[in-house]
């Protein structure tokens, strides 16, 4: 009989209550007797030399408790703050990885650079005292892009990254791929900007440091994905705290979308402060320092192209990219535009041979690091912008020729040219799926009737392949991570029969509250009310690598279903005790243990109290309690895969653009709950969305300002910018290689969606010559676009 | 400078002494220990501090606490019923999954209650429209659009709504 609650049951999230009600427990909401509050000091240049720091005036305002700056932080050995991923260029080189200290020592690099913290006894006083500390800046030369940062004579960001070069990168067959080209019958090229954005999870980053005098333990409490993982950086690299003496507790967060992965200098500055001022010190950024010093994310500026046959199958690709990775290398930065980039921009197509060149390089910026999706955006934009223009080229269909180049199912698992093998996946099927939801016959009608109230109308089209949960570790530590790539579970059953996982992955948002209690409800056929998740805290759970990467489910899931193997295991040995049969006699079934052909059985219950009052237990063959862990370290990434269609119409007079309509269709492999999943489905979405049409970070090229450093100038996408959408998913090619057979679904939308939306803007202004244009679409861009086009009469404007 | 501040916040008044500059969403935050109104931006665009001040929306983070001296305040801890059923709204939100990180939630469910209070069947356009001053970052709309829907017609049809301000 299948759980209520249990896989495949879109169960209503446990989680809700505490948020719907105000008690959600969000880091700035920690309140401890007599807590400070800091406040930094940040730069207002991109690039500046500290001549000197004058905090008198700010150290005597009203309840200001100490004013601390690099130099403290020098004088204590606090060092800087590592990197995750090592990168080599080309010649074998190791990237330069210059020092990143939490308070700028003699050089700032970037707007929002802090160099001093304020603390006092309320925030608005550290905030008052901050205005009244003086720094003497000698302002330098800055790089406020990365064109800028490569072109002859720009002034350097460190001194030991000759031309600003962080590593010059590459992968693929270049010889193979030049020979393709000098055969190719067509070739399409294309340049872009994947522009870059600030990730603005709606709970700006907060840090609560303490020190315990009697136990000499630090506690951090921080807005992270991964608590282990900041714990494991600050305390070994930075502070030099042992790791028993250090606890890290992520408690609810309010969305991170990548940016809350990282280590970032500010968790530093109050764990290490607190145990100067001998007090608990609380720091919460307000937007306005979000904009500055949350790690940003994409920032590509790309040429590529695509050779075909004549018949339109794809021969070769070949991709130059300059990746901007800021003032310093946030935590995961490397990795993201090689070995998440680059190794997907095979996509869903069988291109046999691929050569992707990366040059990464330091501006005078805002670190840039993991923004959802996270490297395969930036490849799924790139390939399916690519493929509209080698329709266009090849003038076929747009869905005729992916279809042609499609991986076929058949030919699973794949190794594509650029390292990854895919396990799954029927890319046809998308597509056959997402058509009849969008009526693609009836469009060139429904482009006409556009025309006829004078709008433009368009359809993309936007196929998009994922690599998930990074993994093996040992794969990725020879591809240059610094750290393992598992996670772990442990499952503890207690004597009435209740159950208390503990997952290194961490929610903050995602509802692993539920999921994870859903598939132990499925697993032992208990209510799910009778499990509690525990996660985000490193004194509470096994070593976890927390969650980023659409991980969660395939990776942490996958600990949770070792750990209860394991106790599965233990409880048939205990059930073949008490009831007196052989363990092979015994059979498992939704929490029952049965002597195979009779009507002797146990429930988990009953085992779990024999296993902590062991009065009938095999005590000579078995230790008493039930409680497992488990770690699992995957075999391979996992591969969602999906088809998103976008229809739009635009108002020329005003170069709005309105979605009509937006289908995606996805492969998540199995599914846990599908309100969850169409859920992480949707909010991608409108990420993607915003990309294309709304959201741009701006920096001034030659001074390295912000120029979009708050809601009025950074446009979000809000309710009446968006529709609803159309989401379907099928579960025809679970995961092959692991327990649940799921793919995940937190990055999807985000990968698919600003593709598909691009290509159908480009398709709509096709009457007046266009074939590409560099997201965000605004209506300014869009009106000066068709303002500046001379319209030639096309086969499609002739016919109507 | 300091200054006296009364009002009603959740059918409870409240008194006390506060700097004159000090925000309303900070009154609640920080002095009543009312967490559950949260602070998403600093300049009133994110709405994530929504509450009811006499019944009507505001953003608390643009408010100071002197202004809302003598009126009726209703944050997201005093919507549910004194029994903790929640409010058709706060229901609603959950039936259809309109939440996700639960940091813009509940700015976003107060907001909701007010519109739904101008607009007793809104559509979903008037629905999209009037949540225009909330940012979302988790949901993309689509399941508060259906939220707001399912909890306006469950407040219409609702006996009187428990909500302290109405």
């Amino acid at each position: 009989m299948a759980n209520p609650n249990g896989i495949g049951a879109s169960v209503r999230r446990r989680e809700d209550q505490r948020f719907l009600t105000g008690r959600g427990n969000y880091t700035d909401d920690f309140k401890r007797p007599n807590m400070t509050h800091a406040v930094h000091v940040r730069s207002p240049y991109a690039h500046a030399r500290i001549l000197g720091i004058d905090f008198t005036d700010a150290a005597a305002m009203p309840g200001v408790v100490a004013v601390l700056t690099g130099a403290d932080m020098e004088a204590d050995k606090v060092g800087s703050l590592p990197c995750g991923w090592q990168i080599h260029s080309k010649d074998g080189s190791p990237m330069k990885e210059p020092p990143h200290y939490p308070l700028a020592r003699d050089r700032v690099r970037y707007v929002g650079d802090a160099v001093a913290v304020v603390i006092a006894e309320t925030r608005e006083q550290a905030r008052d005292a901050a205005e009244m500390v003086v720094v003497n800046y000698e302002e330098l030369p800055a790089v406020g892009s990365s064109t800028r940062a490569i072109a002859g004579g720009a002034p350097l960001v460190h001194d030991d990254a000759p031309d600003n070069v962080c590593y010059d990168w590459h992968l693929g067959d270049q010889a193979a791929v030049d020979a393709a080209f000098a055969n190719a019958a067509h070739v399409a090229k294309i340049d872009l900007v994947n522009q870059r954005l600030v990730p603005n999870a709606m709970e700006p980053r907060a840090a609560m440091g303490e020190y315990d005098q009697s136990s000499g333990e630090y506690t951090l409490t921080t807005t992270s994905q991964n608590p282990h993982v900041t714990r494991l950086l600050m305390g070994a690299f930075v502070l030099g705290i042992p790791e028993h003496k250090l606890r890290v507790v992520a408690p609810d967060v309010g969305g991170g979308f990548g940016s809350k992965i990282f280590h970032y200098g500010e968790e530093a500055v109050v764990t290490w402060a607190a145990r100067k001022v001998g007090r608990p010190v609380k720091w919460t950024a307000d937007r306005s320092e979000s904009f500055l010093t949350d790690a940003h994310g994409r920032d590509h500026v790309s040429h590529a192209e695509l050779a075909m046959d004549a018949d339109g199958n794809f021969l070769a690709l070949r991709v130059s990219t300059l990746a901007n990775l800021g003032a310093y290398l946030s935590t995961f930065a490397p990795s993201i535009p090689t070995y998440l980039y680059a190794t997907l921009l095979a996509g869903q197509y069988k291109t046999p041979a691929i050569y992707a060149e990366v040059k990464a390089v330091f501006t005078n910026t805002s670190p840039v690091d993991a923004y959802r999706g996270a490297g395969r955006p930036e490849a799924c934009y790139l390939i399916e912008r690519l493929v509209d223009v080698a329709a266009g080229v090849m003038g076929m269909d747009k869905t005729e020729i992916r279809r042609r180049n499609f991986v076929p199912k058949e030919a699973m698992p794949y190794q594509t040219p650029v390292a990854l093998q895919y396990d799954t996946g029927d890319f046809a099927k998308n597509l056959d799926i997402a058509l009849p939801l969008v009526d693609y016959p009836g469009f060139q009608q429904r482009r006409a009737e556009s025309k006829a109230r004078g709008k433009l109308r368009g359809i993309g089209f936007a196929t998009y392949i994922e690599a998930c949960g990074i993994a093996p570790s040992n794969v990725a530590g020879a591809l240059g991570a610094r750290a393992g790539l598992y996670e772990c579970a442990e499952v503890r059953f207690h004597p009435t029969g209740s159950v208390t996982v503990f997952t290194g992955s961490h929610s903050h948002g995602q509802g692993h509250e539920t999921t994870f209690a859903q598939i132990v409800a499925d697993r032992f056929g208990i209510p799910i009310e009778n499990v509690e998740i525990v996660h985000g805290d490193t004194n509470k759970i096994p070593f976890g690598m927390g969650t980023y990467g659409s991980r969660s489910l395939a990776v942490g899931g996958s600990a949770l279903v070792k750990a209860m193997d394991k106790v599965e295991r233990k409880a048939k040995k205990i059930a073949a005790h008490m009831l007196e049969a052989a363990e092979t006699d015994i059979e498992v079934k939704d929490g029952r243990f049965t002597v195979a052909g009779t009507d002797k059985s146990l429930g988990i219950g009953d085992i779990a109290l024999q296993a902590y009052v062991p009065h009938n237990f095999p005590l000579d063959e078995l230790e008493p309690g039930l409680d497992e862990q488990a770690f699992y370290d995957p075999k391979n990434f996992t591969y969602p895969n999906g088809c998103h269609v976008c229809e739009v119409e635009i108002d020329p007079d005003t170069g709005v653009t309105t979605i009509v309509s937006f289908a995606a269709v996805d492969d998540f492999g199995n599914v846990i709950n599908p309100l969850i999943v169409e859920g992480q489905v949707h909010g991608g979405l409108v990420q993607g969305i915003g990309q294309a049409l709304y959201e741009n970070c701006v920096y001034d090229e030659e001074s390295g300002q912000l120029v979009t450093g708050s809601y009025m100038d950074y446009c979000m996408p809000r309710a009446d910018d968006v529709p609803s959408f159309t989401v379907r998913y099928h579960e025809d090619q679970p995961c092959t290689h692991n327990p649940l057979g799921v793919k995940g679904c937190g990055e999807a939308g985000t990968i698919g969606a600003a593709a598909a939306v691009m290509n159908a803007v480009v398709d709509a202004l096709s009457d007046y010559g266009v074939t590409h244009m560099d997201m965000p679409a605004t209506p300014e861009k869009v009106w000066r676009t068709i303002r500046d086009a001379t319209p030639a009469p096309t086969p499609a404007m002739a016919a109507e | 400078m300091s200054c006296t501040v009364s009002m009603t916040v959740n059918g409870k008044t409240v008194s006390r002494e506060v700097e004159e500059r000090t925000l309303l969403v900070a009154f609640l935050r920080e002095h009543l220990g009312l967490t559950g109104t949260h602070v998403g931006c600093d300049t009133s665009q994110c709405g994530a501090c929504v509450v009811l001040v006499d019944g009507r929306s505001v953003k608390s983070c643009t408010a100071l606490a002197v202004q809302a001296n003598g009126t009726e305040v209703t944050t997201i801890e005093g919507l549910a019923a004194a029994d903790g059923t929640l409010h058709p709204m706060q229901a609603a939100f959950r039936e259809h999954h309109g939440l996700q990180c639960g940091f813009c939630t509940p700015g976003m469910v107060m907001s909701a209650v007010d519109l739904v209070r101008d607009n007793p069947n809104p559509t979903e356009a008037e629905i999209r429209e009037g949540l225009e001053g909330n940012i979302c970052r988790c949901t993309g709309y689509h399941n508060i659009v259906k939220a707001v829907k399912a909890g306006a017609e469950a407040m219409a049809g609702a006996q009187p709504a428990p909500v302290a301000a109405e």
